[in-house]
Formats: C-alpha cells, sequence, structure tokens
C-alpha cells in the first residue's frame, strides 16, 4: 500500500509540475519541493509531534508537575530517588515529582522560550538591517560596528552575561538573552541581502519608474531579501532552544522549579548523573530531538528557497 | 526649442585610492519631441552612462557628474531626489537591457504596472488595474487580464521585456531611454520589440534615445545617429548620411566589422584593433589613435576638437573619405 500511494503522490505531482509552471507562485513551488523532500519531512514530523504534545500536555500529564507526591521515596542519606513505578513510567525527581509529567510539560516552556526569542531577535535584527540596508552611509556604518562587536563574542558567552546582568533571572530574561544574541545575525544577513538588492537590476528599473523610496524599501527589496532571513530563523529556533537550555542549565533561568524546563531539569539532574542518568536523559533527549527537528527544516528550507536550485 | 539638451555632460568616477576614470567626457546632444536618436558605440564608451546620468539614477558616492541636462528648459542634475523621482516614470522612462533581472520577482506583474499609475497619476488601484490590463494590450501581451496576477517568472524574456515597456510608457513619457532593449533577446523577438518601440514612440510623440552597440537596430529606427568613443561623442549624422558615407575611422570600422550577406564569400570581417582601455582616454590626443588605421602626427600630439560638415558633426584629424575640414566650431 505504501507503495501505491507513494507512487500515486508521484504522478500526481508529476503532472502537477507539467501543469502549474504557468499558474504558480513562488512559495508555492518551494513547498511543492519542500512537500517531496524527506529531511523536510522528518523535521517536520518532529516539530509537529512536539508542538501537539506541548499543546495537549496540560491534558495527558498524569500528574501534576508541581507536586512533591513521591517524596515519601526521595532519601537524601541513601541517594535513592523514585523509580519508574506504577502510575509514574519514568519515575520521579530528586524532588519527588513526576518526571514524566514534567517532561511532557516541559515542552511548552522549550517551545514557547525559542520561538519568542527567535521572534524578538528577528524583530530587532529586521529593524536594524533594514536600516543599514537599504539607507547605507553613516546609518550602515554605526550599525553594522555594532554588530560586529557583539557577533565578535561568542554566542552563547554574550547570551550567559546578558542573562547574568538581570538581578531576578525568569523566563523571561532567558528569552530576552537569547534573543538580543541572535538580533546581530539576523541584521547581518538581511543587511547583506538588502544591499544585493539595492544593487540589482529591477531596483533600478524600480528607481526610473520613480517608485517612492519607501515603497522601494518594503515593497521591492525588502520581500526580496527576506528568503535567507526565513531560513536562518528556523535554524535560530534550534540555536534558542539549545542557548536557553544552556542558560537554564546554567542556572540563570527561572529560580522558580516548578515550572518544568528541560534546560533546568538537566541542570538539576547533573549532581546524580552517576547514579541515576535517566533524570538526564529523558529532557536531554527531548533538546537534541527537537533542535534537529529545526535545524532539518532549516536546512530543507534553505534548499528549496535557493534561487540556484530554482527552475 | 528641444526637449532635452544635453550640454557638456560629463561623469567621473572617483573611488578612494584609485585614479579618477572619466567614463563620459563632455557629450552633447539634443532630443526634439518625437524624434529618434542613436547613441552608439561599444562596451565602455559610456552610453549606458549618459542615460543613467540623464535619468539621475548614478550613485550619489564617488561618482562626478559635470555639465547640464536640460529637459524643457529645466537642468535635470540640479534637481532635488523628490523632484527628480516625481519627474521619472511621469516624464522620463526607461527601459533597460536585461528583461529577465529588471522585474521584481515577488510581485505580480499587473501590481507593477499599477504602481506606477498610483504613484504619478493618483489612479485608485481599482482604476490602475484596468489601465493596466489597456497597457499590457497595447504592448501586445495577450489575454492582459490573466497576465496581470502572474509573476514575472511565468512570462517569457519577450513578455517581460513587453511588461517593462508597459511600465515606462505608462505614464506617457515625454522622453524614454531604451538601453539595449534587446540585447537580451532572441533575435526574433529582437524586431518585434523594436517594432513595438517605435510604433509607440511614433503614436504618443514620445522621444527616444536608442542606446545600442548594435548599428543595425540604429539602422532600423534612429533619425540621427551619435556615436561614442571613449566618453565623447566622435561623430554626429542623420542616419543615411552615416551609414552612406561613414567620416570617422571608427564609424568606418564599426560599419566594416558587420558581416554581410553581399559581401563576396571568403572575405574576412574587418575587426577594429584592441579595445577601450584608459582611465582619462582623451588626455594625450585622440583616444581612438592607438586603434587608428588612420593616425596621423597630429593625433597623438592634440585631441582633435568637433567640427562641422553640413548638418555632420565630425571629431578626427584625418578623416576617412573627402579630405579633413578646415572650419572649426566650439564643441557642441
Amino acid at each position: 500500500m505504501a507503495i501505491g500511494t507513494s507512487r500515486k503522490e508521484r504522478i500526481d505531482s508529476l503532472a502537477e509540475s507539467s501543469a502549474t509552471e504557468t499558474g504558480v507562485s513562488l512559495a508555492a513551488s518551494a513547498w511543492r519541493r519542500l512537500r517531496r523532500n524527506p529531511v523536510f519531512l522528518v523535521g517536520a514530523s518532529i516539530i509537529g509531534l512536539f508542538v501537539l504534545l506541548a499543546l495537549i500536555a496540560p491534558l495527558i500529564a498524569p500528574h501534576d508537575p508541581g507536586v512533591r507526591m513521591l517524596a515519601d521515596q526521595v532519601s537524601r542519606a541513601t541517594n535513592s530517588i523514585p523509580p519508574a513505578q506504577e502510575g509514574h513510567p519514568f519515575g520521579g525527581d530528586q524532588h519527588g515529582r513526576d518526571l514524566f509529567s514534567r517532561v511532557l510539560l516541559g515542552s511548552q516552556q522549550t517551545l514557547l522560550v525559542a520561538v519568542l526569542a527567535t521572534v524578538i531577535g528577528l524583530g530587532g535584527g529586521l529593524t536594524l538591517g533594514t536600516l543599514a540596508g537599504a539607507f547605507g552611509g553613516w546609518v550602515d556604518s554605526l550599525v553594522m560596528r555594532i554588530v560586529d562587536v557583539m557577533l565578535s563574542v561568542p554566542s552563547l558567552l554574550l547570551a550567559v552575561s546578558i542573562g547574568a546582568l538581570f538581578s531576578a533571572q525568569t523566563q523571561f530574561t532567558v528569552i530576552l538573552a537569547v534573543a538580543i544574541v541572535q538580533i546581530p545575525v539576523f541584521a547581518r544577513l538581511l543587511r547583506g541581502t538588502m544591499l544585493a538588492q539595492r544593487e540589482s537590476d529591477h531596483v533600478l528599473a524600480a528607481r526610473s519608474l520613480g517608485v517612492r523610496q519607501r515603497s522601494i524599501v518594503f515593497r521591492h527589496m525588502l520581500p526580496n531579501a527576506l528568503g535567507p532571513v526565513i531560513v536562518q530563523s528556523t535554524l535560530v529556533l534550534a540555536v534558542a532552544i539549545i542557548d536557553a537550555a544552556a542558560l537554564s542549565f546554567l542556572g540563570l533561568g527561572a529560580a522558580d522549579d516548578s515550572v518544568p524546563e528541560w534546560g533546568q531539569m538537566l541542570g538539576n539532574a547533573q549532581n546524580v548523573i552517576d547514579s541515576h542518568p535517566h533524570l538526564a536523559f529523558w529532557p536531554a533527549a527531548c533538546i537534541i530531538v527537537v533542535a534537529l527537528g529545526f535545524t532539518l527544516v532549516g536546512e530543507s528550507l534553505r534548499d528549496a528557497l535557493d534561487p540556484k536550485r530554482r527552475r | 526649442m528641444a526637449l532635452l539638451e544635453v550640454r557638456d555632460l560629463s561623469v567621473v568616477f572617483q573611488r578612494k585610492g584609485e585614479d579618477p576614470f572619466a567614463a563620459v567626457d563632455g557629450i552633447s546632444f539634443d532630443v526634439s519631441p518625437g524624434q529618434m536618436v542613436g547613441l552608439v558605440g561599444e562596451s565602455g564608451c559610456g552610453k549606458s552612462v549618459t542615460s543613467l546620468a540623464i535619468m539621475g539614477l548614478l550613485p550619489q558616492r564617488g561618482v562626478r557628474v559635470g555639465g547640464t541636462v536640460e529637459f524643457e528648459g529645466k537642468d535635470l542634475l540640479r534637481l532635488s531626489d523628490r523632484e527628480l523621482a516625481d519627474r521619472r516614470g511621469r516624464d522620463l522612462g526607461m527601459v533597460f537591457q536585461d528583461p529577465l533581472s529588471s522585474v521584481n520577482p515577488v510581485i505580480p506583474i499587473g501590481v507593477q504596472v499599477s504602481e506606477v499609475l498610483e504613484r504619478h497619476e493618483g489612479l485608485r488601484r481599482r482604476e490602475a488595474a484596468l489601465r493596466s490590463a489597456e497597457l499590457l494590450e497595447r504592448v501586445g501581451i495577450p489575454d492582459p487580464g490573466r497576465r496581470l496576477k502572474e509573476y514575472p517568472h511565468q512570462l517569457s524574456g519577450g513578455m517581460r521585456q513587453r511588461a517593462l515597456i508597459a511600465m515606462a510608457l505608462a505614464c506617457k513619457p515625454r522622453l524614454l531611454i531604451a538601453d539595449e532593449p534587446t540585447t537580451a533577446l532572441d533575435v526574433t523577438i529582437q524586431a518585434q520589440i523594436l517594432s513595438l518601440l517605435s510604433e509607440l514612440v511614433r503614436d504618443t510623440g514620445t522621444a527616444l534615445i536608442m542606446i545600442t552597440h548594435d548599428l543595425g537596430v540604429v539602422a532600423g529606427m534612429c533619425d540621427e545617429v551619435n556615436v561614442l568613443y571613449g566618453g565623447r561623442i566622435v561623430e554626429r549624422a542623420g542616419r543615411h548620411e552615416l551609414f552612406a558615407e561613414p567620416r570617422h575611422p571608427y564609424t568606418a570600422g564599426l560599419l566594416a566589422s558587420i558581416p554581410r550577406l553581399d559581401a563576396p564569400r571568403g572575405e574576412r570581417l574587418t575587426p577594429i584593433r584592441g579595445s577601450v582601455a584608459d582611465n582619462i582616454p582623451w588626455a594625450g590626443g585622440c583616444a581612438f589613435a592607438p586603434r587608428c588605421p588612420n593616425a596621423v602626427d597630429a593625433c597623438v600630439e592634440r585631441g582633435p576638437e568637433m567640427t562641422r560638415e553640413g548638418e555632420r558633426l565630425l571629431r578626427c584629424h584625418n578623416p576617412v573619405g573627402r579630405p579633413a575640414p578646415s572650419e572649426e566650431v566650439p564643441a557642441r
């Protein structure tokens, strides 16, 4: 059956590709290529699965992640931590809370942090990059010097420094720290593509028609410059997950650990990693798999939107 | 009165740490309403830079523009960016060399045509869309209603060039500059585009500056032809006079390097040796002297002035054909 459907798909898409070459937009043709790319499908499935889990986590989590319901099985003296048991498939953590529920609900925090950090970073980067790329001159020099200084510091180190600047760390300061680190990446990327657009023939043609500067920037330059930025943002999602986890791991996340977060869980597990490696395994595995999902999607998007591979 | 009067136009590119490069070195010509004027020369002779200078589309840094470009009595070079942008697309139109890259790939063709109308004539979106459809029909794009919604990659090169012509002529500009409009197209399409251009120009009374390296294009369309070399006009004449009796050795060389069907078989083409090279071509005598079969001592001593011969202007010490004219006129 699997062979049957895939062949049908292939025929359909073949028919489509011959029929739609004259009736389909760029986004649609990129989507057609993506749909057939196994790398994209794997990545998208991973992301879809985790997004779904994050959405329904409160409904399917068997227990409240903040309640120390297995506290009686925790003993610091004997270094015992609740093992897997009836109703608790992963057992409990070192405070006696249900590990399965915590891993499940951790997806919410992780995805939220990643998406918000990326969106804020993207917003900042778009603003700066557009300014620099559209106007050039001293605006460009000023913006780019700041960006270069920020880029010269390793991103995680910068995120840790920014995170440590806040007097009270919360989930929001993590988001902000991760976002600020990504701003120069987006700004530089967009500035480069905007500059290329500024020199392009079609922008010259638009100028020869007297099109207003505002329209040239936002209609003729920006949309054409966005492709690489979109790709970059999916890749940044992966980086944001890892950076946010790293910050939490280092204790720069929310002080309150009743709301579970994978990086924080990983950090808390490091004292007992010799005796109870499963406490570190589950959150670490989730971080890796989600980050991998975003990376796969990002890479395949890059291929699909690459003009050199466009027919 | 002429529609466009270009006087002593010069464009010098000056990059930091590099020698200045005079791409255009004192060009003067007139264009009357409805007239078709050709600017001809090989790569690097300054013809495209001239057109960009007239349109005010040269980069602002690293470029010095001198002389005047009077359009209906107003010097375009002295206008503010805003005033110039108001005129571009409304009074001045331009068609570019490469239709594939001269359209915005992410916006439907219709929106790009409409944008010009909305910008200059203040039309609302619906009216602009209607007018755009008419325009596309006018430039020979079949089924304009459907084409308006299509993206550039769905149109062939010829179609895109037609769409670009529609954009350039949308607001009925009084001057259209066509910068090698057919170079990137198939030969069969070239003829179509050229006849479309001359037809539109004739119908609307728009003046046309045709910039090309192809003497065949000029022969078919232009009333007057300026031959450029090294950023200066070396010969100007009416089309018939120029082709019948080229006077400047460079013009003669250009004509001799065109393949002819009526030439005897086995006869070799006569190329012009070398290529345009110098940074300031006219600094030491005639720029063409190193490649010129007719060069005499005077050519390297001092550059020839522009001389008048009836309707013809010529910049040469030792022209082809009849003996050199004696009467010198100040360069116009």
